[in-house]
């Protein structure tokens, strides 16, 4: 019987995704002895009209990792959704938005005028910047259009599973290409990892007490969590409560409090409001002034709260139409 | 919608205990006061997700009013105090996605205070009428590719 065709692809993304393929080391030998790699643009060269010509069916499952932000990646998803039975959103990005998604709490124009203009190593006085359709010496040139916002895959196509994470460990990467393998796969639409919180697996955990009384949130910018003791008792915004579980504790356990990239757990609608809510319990404020004082040391929520999660959040972005003058 | 017939929407989450038990006696005593306030009982004010604020302002509310026991009366003992502490959080939250903190209002309603609810609702009412109407999903949509 023939072996499987796969296909890797990427969009608004880091290619730490595709590090955590090349991570396999050995067992990347096993996944290339089940399935033929049909393309997979960060290591041998594919063009769009080589997928164009693929019988629908053909490439079995398609994981894309990274956000959609570009024209250019809406094509291209769309197209291996056409042909592939299997999609599956490989990474917090493909996810929910992942970092890039950071981009809805500005705007096109400001990251344009940022990007071309204001930045202090960029000499542009003839204004330059990119355009969809340009002509330079008679050729007719084209580039895809930056897209006004980030949005996660799914609000573009349709996506059979979500393999979670930035990136996704190997080890779930592994148990999926198995499931896939075998055929065991979960109903539609369901998120590769455990159910539970990562509190519940935090080897931190033991270390939090009945009740936390924060009365001031640290940021690990401006200070170091004790390695040793649950990072919520120190007063850190560690997003453990509102975060699912799976991904090893791989930032617990090099002394960072978790940022969320393994997205909301079952069943919450949205994961900024659901950590805030938390932060609210464990807070200690007994007077509108203490609470005022103690929101105030909550620095930028929506780069805390949905770092990883923004254009899946129920509110989307930031919509602030006029800016006022940086 | 022109701004003269602008009536706003608001959401309002009332504690079982203290403030929706107000609301019925502004009712019974017929207190006079704006028909703009959707009420939603809720066990208390600490059962106020943070996320029925967020999405009654993403599906169409111009405002949010929580109101729950006094402090120190809560029925769950310190579940008002929850309330207390997310909500100037929230406000923070909602101002950097560009809603104003004043279309959420976190207030304090005891079962016996009928008049007070009236009166709140009645300028809470003016005071997001003032703020004119959100349109949160409009404004997405302008700012957003369509996909």
């Amino acid at each position: 019987m023939a072996k499987p065709k796969v296909a890797f692809y990427w969009c608004a993304s880091c290619g730490g995704c595709e590090e955590t393929v090349v991570d396999l080391a050995e067992d990347i030998l096993k996944v290339v002895e089940a399935v033929d790699i049909a393309l997979w643009p960060v290591a041998l060269d594919f063009k769009l009209k080589d997928v164009e010509t693929w019988q629908p069916g053909e490439v079995a499952v398609a994981f894309i990792n990274g956000a959609v932000r570009l024209s250019e990646q809406h094509e291209w998803v769309r197209l291996l959704r056409e042909k592939c039975p299997l999609v599956i959103a490989f990474g917090s990005c493909a996810h929910l938005g992942g970092i890039p998604g950071l981009a809805n709490d500005t705007t096109r124009e400001e990251i344009l005028a940022n990007k071309y203009h204001r930045s202090l190593t960029v000499d542009n006085p003839n204004r330059v910047e990119p355009r969809t359709a340009c002509t330079v010496n008679g050729y007719e040139l084209e580039l895809p259009l930056f897209w006004k916002d980030v949005k996660p895959l799914d609000a573009v196509i349709d996506v059979d599973y979500y393999l979670p994470g930035c990136p996704p460990p190997t080890a779930l990467v592994a148990q999926a290409v198995d499931a896939i393998l075998k055929g065991a796969l979960p109903p539609k639409g369901s998120v590769l990892a455990p159910e539970k919180s990562l509190c519940e697996s935090c080897p931190l955990n033991e270390t939090k007490p009945e009740t936390l009384a924060i009365k001031e949130f640290k940021r690990v910018a401006t200070s170091t969590p004790e390695p040793d003791r649950c990072y919520l008792a120190q007063g850190y915004v560690c997003m453990g409560p509102a975060t699912r579980s799976g991904c090893g504790e791989r930032c617990i356990h090099g002394n960072m409090p978790c940022r969320g990239c393994f997205g909301p757990t079952p069943g919450a609608l949205d994961m900024g409001t659901k950590m805030l809510g938390a932060l609210g319990t464990l807070g200690e404020a007994d007077s509108d002034g203490t609470a005022m004082a103690l929101a105030g040391t909550l620095a930028d929520p929506i780069g805390t709260l949905y770092r990883f999660s923004l254009p899946a959040s129920l509110l989307k972005r930031r919509c602030i139409e006029k800016e006022e003058a940086l | 919608m022109e701004e003269a017939s602008f009536e706003p929407k608001i959401v309002g989450f009332l504690c079982r205990w203290c403030s929706y038990t107000g609301a019925d006696l502004a009712g019974t005593s017929r207190v006079q006061y704006p028909s703009n306030v959707v009420a939603v009982r809720v066990m208390c004010s600490g059962r106020v997700d943070p996320t029925f604020v967020v999405k009654a302002f993403a599906d169409g509310a111009d405002g949010v009013l929580i109101a729950g026991c006094h402090p120190g009366d809560c029925h769950y003992l310190e579940g008002n105090y929850k309330a207390m502490r997310r909500v100037p959080m929230l406000k923070n939250l909602l101002s950097q996605f560009g809603i104003e903190p004043a279309r959420l209002r976190l207030e304090w309603v005891s079962a016996s205070e009928g008049e007070q609810f009236a009166a709140l609702v009645k300028e809470f009412t003016e005071q997001v009428r003032a703020l004119g109407p959100l349109r949160w999903e409009e404004r997405v949509a302008a700012l957003s590719e369509s996909a």
